[in-house]
């Protein structure tokens, strides 16, 4: 097994991951340097994600290493058969790293017990996704200035939306208030709710999206709401709109509030939003790359002071 | 009258072994399979719908010559939390306690998750007890928790 491999965001201690916010700071300041130099990283998508591959794969050219791998499953042996197992046995002779998503859960951390080289887990189906938790601390502490005692509301997909439960879990060590804000279909987990309790954290749930909430918000934390996650397709018709956020709903919003999204957005965030200082979801996708370099080199063990 | 007779016969007639007592019914074969009784070579005695004064109907397995490891015993733990084990010697019972869910349980129960790396691969299960008291299970590979009453064998 490597130790070295990030599957999960509950793989790091508070500390590490506040030097991993550390040294993605670093990476913005500086983010062209051949820290990689001589290295090859794979990046094997046996799911197509181009966004994720996208930032991991300018993470690794912006340090200076190559990069090997498939976007896209169906053109590998995979398709004829092959074990992960063994995928990942064969080009573990060829790189470094790699960095992994697949659309079965546990897979990265299947590969993380046999092979000899680090494994990132780039997103295991619904489970899990730490690079994407890592670059939305990064942009709270960013833009907080810290990641204690905030108050995050998180609204829309809070059922099914592996980034929210991620995000709860991690905030735990920097004792946070949150808000959830969901339809009864899309409500935060019970196992969730749970882990808050059992953790000291405190909670509250609405089913409506109301100013009142909003002015009291550090981080408001948009999720889309798929139609697919509905069994009653009326029942989705009648809330889509409910947890869409228009930009006279920040007008009495504290002045340190920033609107996240994990992107893609459909309707969720008005396009009126984007012109107002408060929202970050684009900057929050740039932050991906530092967040991903830092990853990248704490699991190599480089020291990018 | 006759069945105490039976229950008494039942678990006298062993000089040396297990025996694997107090099982409720519903869970006696399911034990038995997770024993992997139908592969012993030793001699083994399946008493099933027994009376007992403690729950009323009970099942019975007695194992000759065996001493069965902790670890195997403690699977049993997973379908009847329970049931008491008897290590006989020479017809005394020289040890008897109760099982005891281990913290990890290995290639045992499957997951119920059909999204899930163990259900997809040629590997074996692993599962973290999370909650000893009401058996609850957390898959170590995909996350997904699972309640006593939904625990598949695999």
């Amino acid at each position: 097994m490597n130790s070295d491999s990030l599957v999960s965001i509950s793989d790091f201690s508070k500390d590490e991951i506040l030097s991993l916010l550390e040294s993605a700071s670093r990476f913005e300041a500086d983010p062209n340097r051949d820290l990689l130099k001589g290295k090859v990283v794979a990046t094997l998508f046996f799911e197509p994600s181009t966004r994720t591959r996208l930032s991991f794969e300018t993470a690794v050219n912006r340090l200076g290493g190559r990069v090997i791998g498939f976007s896209d499953a169906n053109t590998t042996s995979s398709s004829k058969g092959e074990t992960l197992h063994d995928t990942i046995m064969m080009v573990s002779n060829y790189a470094d790293l790699i960095i992994m998503r697949h659309h079965l859960e546990g897979a990265a951390r299947y590969a993380s017990e046999f092979s000899p080289v680090p494994i990132i887990n780039a997103g295991d189906g619904a489970n899990q996704h730490p690079s994407q938790t890592m670059l939305d601390l990064y942009s709270i502490y960013k833009t907080q200035g810290t990641l204690d005692n905030l108050t995050i509301t998180m609204v829309g997909d809070l059922k099914y939306g592996r980034t929210v439960h991620s995000l709860l879990m991690a905030m735990y060590y920097f004792k946070p208030r949150f808000n959830f804000v969901a339809c009864d279909e899309l409500k935060m987990p019970i196992e969730y709710k749970e882990f808050c309790k059992k953790h000291d954290i405190e909670y509250h749930e609405y089913a409506d999206f109301s100013e009142e909430v909003i002015n009291q918000t550090d981080i408001l934390y948009m999720t889309r709401v798929q139609r697919e996650r509905f069994t009653d397709i009326m029942e989705y018709e009648r809330v889509k709109n409910l947890y869409t956020l228009k930009n006279s709903m920040l007008l009495g919003s504290k002045d340190n509030l920033r609107v996240l999204h994990p992107l893609p957005r459909v309707n969720e965030i008005s396009y009126d939003v984007d012109s107002n200082p408060k929202a970050y979801y684009f900057q929050q996708a740039r932050n991906g790359l530092y967040a991903r370099q830092a990853i990248i080199c704490k699991v190599l063990g480089i020291d990018n002071n | 009258m006759t069945t105490i007779k039976n229950e008494e016969l039942a678990v006298a007639a062993l000089q040396n072994g297990t025996v694997i007592d107090h099982i409720p019914t519903e869970s006696l074969f399911k034990v038995v399979n997770l024993l992997g009784i139908e592969n012993m070579k030793s001699s083994v005695t399946i008493g099933f719908n027994l009376n007992s004064k403690k729950c009323g109907k009970k099942g019975i397995i007695k194992v000759a010559d065996v001493f069965l490891h902790e670890d195997t015993l403690n699977r049993i733990a997973l379908v009847a939390p329970n049931v008491k084990i008897n290590i006989i010697r020479d017809y005394k019972v020289v040890d008897k306690h109760t099982v005891s869910l281990p913290d990890d349980i290995y290639d045992i129960v499957k997951c119920n998750n059909p999204k899930c790396i163990t259900n997809n691969e040629p590997m074996k299960t692993h599962f973290h007890v999370i909650d000893r008291e009401n058996v609850v299970l957390k898959c170590h590979y995909c996350e997904r928790v699972v309640g006593k009453d939904d625990i598949a064998l695999k």
